[in-house]
């Protein structure tokens, strides 16, 4: 077997070294009730070539582009990935390092991850951010649970405009504790409804997404002061596009104390959901309740530049069941390669980008109605946006996937009062003439 | 030191990336435009985030530069205790890069993705089969994760008996991670001693269990390398008192085809697929951990399931209500159960083999410095052998220093201070894919610097001097935190 490069005889000489007899012998700590009996029962080993044929084979069954035209979002981006950015990634001192413990054999990935914090505070607006955490769900469950560290409250309200299945996992995360989730409704406009945020004097803090699980931009200057009018109560500004920000006035330029979401957007393959990469902001002021690994800058003992993990007193591994979170592995790999996205972009380019997939969802938002479709609401949105199907809307998605066409998100699913209506996504990989097909195979 | 792996090079300079570019440069080629710009409410637009302009040149070279600064397991033996750094194979990375996995929106009607389903379903086999549990979850993104997901499984079985718990056992050789994560459950941790010989005492778990305990934590192998040998005496006690056995199976790569994990008391398992089952660390992640549990805590793992009806299509299935619920946004690190899935197709029974070679050459690395290096528990180890610098304290010379040293030879330090019930730890986990040639060099350079320790000791305490930066700064860097520029 290649992964195994121990020679017969040299595995004789090495039994021999530590005075065993056979391989087995090595295993006699272990009492007989806990071992295995049988032989592992798995498919015989294949070679690569074999290896590809299968894989290849199970991965033909997807529904991908460019063969398939896949108008989703909802958290999940079809954005394109430059060749180099591809290449620079797949460099094994990146890849097959660990969590740089030893920082002066990790300089390459603590640079890397250093500048991603940086390039994330000026996406965001925020002053400090830190070196990952799993996904855009678990992000803003750790946000929650911080603002309860951080304001001793044991409420939390969220935006019923916030990705359903972030709030799955927000509850998830809440279950077993002695907080409250409350949800706030979302009014006609598809924004959060403001007027039902209702009273803030327990709340350790009022969470929205934008833009959010519509498509819609919320209003955060609007929902700031409003949360703000509380003292204590924090601001939590969650996302799934954080291309947006490339267009929009930042979370952080309208007052928001923690920004989290997902940043799968910025250069990370969909991959069926996962890795992608949690992205978590914050002031500074609260810099020492956040969760997850920090990277600083300081100076080695010849005084040059040199960065290093750091305010590791927070983090599981010194304060244990004190900790600000129980995260250690993160998505490192994913923070790079976003980083290595938004260098490649830069700031002229994220802006162009950006403002090119806010034009292309106007263009299909625009043909849907001037095809006599109901845009469902009627806020301003970046990317995705909600469009009411005619009558009998299941035929019409089905024939469609026939096509090789999926046309959007049933949001019946995630809304039982939303029949009929479905999450559209385009970028920047969708042409004017995919986008005329799904108006003209929709309305017929 | 003349034939050492390590030596010096033509190492670059690279400042940060916002202090080198040009504003107008790009490294992105913008798709022609075929819609005409629409309205946009003005009062909408920010600025645009201050991001540096750089060519594509620019960006290849800074973070070419950037990758050389860094070991890894592809530049040389990485032994990591607890971490298992065993090589990653090239093909798993391109079996993952599939157009059809890499490409794939998550939320693809399950018809447009019996692929990916079918392959979950199968590695939730093939888990199952070598842990010796009945049913898995991928869903956990990481080991903590999945330990987290344990914890609630924990908290769900208490409290659908109507007998909600409030105490965890944790042994003192547990990793930091376990407790942290029992916390976020609301479980309040009780430490539990070693014994002598290094592992739990039946006797201290029979003393600490009681109604209100809702398990323990285990991890085994544990952190010194050393087996439980005593897990069944104590699953048996934290059964008898309604409690349930939690495995961290961080160190499930010293035991794959040689122990049954349910047939030693254990009712929750993860794993980690980036250690055990070989795919990359990528600098601290993405990784993946997936929960086993026993069949009676089946109904508790997290939605969706993956299921196989009995029309031979395969589904995603949410209705278990029992279920701790949603542990990430879709379904888990997939690109990373990928890797492994090719990695264990590529293994088949190979794996057994792969843990007796990683436990042998443990062994050979305990043997070979047992009598350089203090060993506090001379026992035979599992994957992993924990010393500790004892025997170089006449020389003011602390782990620490000889951690340093070593990356001169060209290998990675092993984990040190930890575990924490040996003073200054050193914890060197080789695994499998190191050859014995390999394994002698780390030897011998061990062997030269504790040779050192006693005759050159400035060698040591001034190390490492060839790596791009020495040692730093890390008490300002947290006093005066700069963590962005």
């Amino acid at each position: 077997m290649r992964y195994l490069p121990h020679t017969e005889q040299e595995i004789a000489e090495m039994l021999q070294a530590v005075g065993a007899e056979h391989l087995n012998d090595l295993f006699s700590t272990i009492p007989d009730s806990c071992c295995t009996l049988q032989q592992l029962d798995l498919p015989d080993p294949l070679t690569e070539w074999e290896l590809n044929e299968h894989m290849s084979g199970l991965a033909a069954s997807m529904a991908v582009a460019p063969e398939a035209k896949v108008f989703l979002g909802a958290g999940s981006y079809d954005h394109y990935t430059p060749a180099a950015a591809v290449q620079l990634l797949s460099r094994g001192e990146f890849v097959t390092a660990y969590t740089p413990y030893q920082p002066e054999v990790s300089q390459g990935t603590l640079q890397a991850i250093y500048e991603y914090q940086t390039l994330v505070t000026r996406l965001l607006g925020m002053d400090v951010a830190n070196a990952s955490m799993y996904d855009g769900a678990s992000a803003l469950a750790e946000a929650l649970l911080m603002a309860v560290r951080v304001t001793r409250r044991k409420k939390v309200a969220v935006s019923e405009a916030v990705h359903p299945l972030y709030r799955r996992v927000v509850n998830t995360y809440f279950h077993p504790t002695e907080f409250e989730v409350v949800e706030v409704p979302y009014g006609k406009d598809g924004r959060t409804d403001l007027s039902r945020i209702g009273s803030l004097e327990e709340m350790a803090a009022v969470a929205v997404q934008s833009p959010n699980f519509f498509g819609c931009i919320e209003d955060l200057q609007a929902v700031s002061e409003r949360v703000h009018t509380d003292a204590k109560t924090l601001f939590i500004v969650g996302f799934t596009e954080p291309l947006a920000y490339g267009l929009l006035k930042s979370p952080g330029g309208h007052g928001a104390d923690i920004a989290c979401g997902e940043g799968q957007s910025l250069g990370i393959p969909r991959s069926f959901g996962g890795p992608g990469l949690g992205m978590f902001a914050a002031k500074m002021t609260y810099v020492r309740q956040m969760p997850g690994r920090l990277i600083g800058q300081t100076m080695d003992k010849d005084g040059r530049r040199a960065f290093v993990l750091t305010l590791a007193t927070r983090e599981q591994h010194i304060r244990r069941e004190k900790a600000t979170s129980n995260i250690c592995s993160n998505q490192g790999l994913c923070a790079t390669a976003s980083a290595i996205y938004m260098a490649s972009l830069g700031g002229t380019g994220i802006r162009g980008l950006a403002r090119l997939n806010y034009d292309k969802a106007e263009y299909l938002k625009t043909a849907f109605h001037d095809a006599g479709l109901a845009v469902a609401f009627g806020s301003p949105t970046f990317n995705e946006f909600v469009i009411r199907f005619p009558e009998g809307s299941e035929q019409t998605y089905r024939r469609l996937l026939e096509k090789n066409i999926v046309a959007g998100l049933p949001l019946v699913r995630y809304y039982p009062n939303l029949k009929d209506h479905y999450l559209l996504c385009v970028t920047e990989t969708a042409s004017k003439e995919d986008m005329d097909t799904l108006v003209r195979e929709v309305a017929s | 030191m003349n034939d050492t792996v390590g030596t010096n090079g033509l190492i670059f300079n690279e400042p940060l990336l916002w202090e080198k570019g040009a504003p107008g440069r790009t490294g992105f080629s913008m798709p022609r435009r075929d819609v005409e710009p629409a309205a946009l409410d003005e009062t909408l637009a920010g600025d645009g985030p201050d991001f540096p302009d750089l060519s594509e040149v620019d960006v290849v070279r800074h973070y070419v530069r950037l990758s050389q600064w860094n070991f890894s397991v592809d530049s040389g033996m990485y032994p990591l205790g607890s971490c298992t750094m065993k090589y990653n194979p090239k093909t798993n990375e391109r079996q993952a890069s599939l157009p059809g996995f890499a490409g794939a929106h998550p939320l693809l009607p399950e018809e447009l993705a019996q692929g990916a389903l079918q392959l979950m379903f199968e590695l939730q086999e093939y888990l199952a089969r070598i842990t010796g549990m009945d049913a898995v979850s991928l869903q956990p993104a990481a080991g903590a994760h999945g330990e987290l997901t344990g914890m609630l499984i924990l908290h769900a079985h208490h409290a659908k008996q109507g007998r909600p718990r409030s105490k965890i056992l944790i042994p003192d050789t547990a990793h930091g991670t376990n407790p942290a994560s029992a916390s976020l459950c609301g479980f309040h941790s009780v430490a539990i001693r070693s014994n002598e010989k290094g592992v739990l005492d039946p006797a201290v778990v029979a003393e600490a269990m009681d109604e209100d305990t809702a398990g323990i934590m285990v991890t085994n192998p544990n952190t010194l390398g050393l087996f439980e040998e005593n897990i069944r005496e104590v699953a048996e006690i934290v059964h008898g008192k309604g409690g349930l056995v939690y495995a961290d199976g961080a160190n499930m790569n010293a035991v794959m085809g040689v122990v049954n994990m349910a047939d030693s008391g254990v009712d929750v398992l993860h794993l980690n697929l980036h250690k055990t089952f070989s795919t990359p660390h990528g600098g601290g992640g993405p990784g993946a951990g997936p929960v086993c549990v026993t069949r009676e805590l089946e109904p508790y793992l997290p939605i969706p399931r993956v299921a196989l009806g009995e029309d031979g299509r395969y589904r995603f299935s949410e209705d278990h209500p029992d279920s701790v619920g949603k542990m990430h946004a879709f379904h888990g690190n997939f690109g990373i159960l990928v890797r492994a899935y090719s990695y264990i197709r590529s293994m088949g029974g190979h794996l057994k083999k792969a843990s007796q070679l990683a436990v042998l050459n443990a062994n050979y690395i305990k043997e070979k410095l047992k009598g350089t290096y203090h060993l506090p528990y001379d026992r035979p180890c599992m994957h992993e052998c924990v010393f500790t610098d004892k025997n170089q304290q006449a020389h003011k010379i602390s782990t620490l220093d000889i951690a340093k040293r070593l990356m001169e030879y060209g290998f990675h330090p092993p984990t040190i201070y930890f575990p924490l019930v040996v003073h200054g730890a050193i914890m060197i986990e080789p695994t499998e894919t190191e050859c014995k040639a390999d394994v002698d060099r780390f030897v011998e350079a061990m062997k030269a610097i504790a040779e050192e320790a006693r005759t050159q000791p400035d060698l040591l305490t001034e190390a490492p001097r060839i790596p791009k930066v020495r040692r730093l700064d890390e008490v300002t860097a947290a006093r005066k935190p700069c963590l962005s520029g």
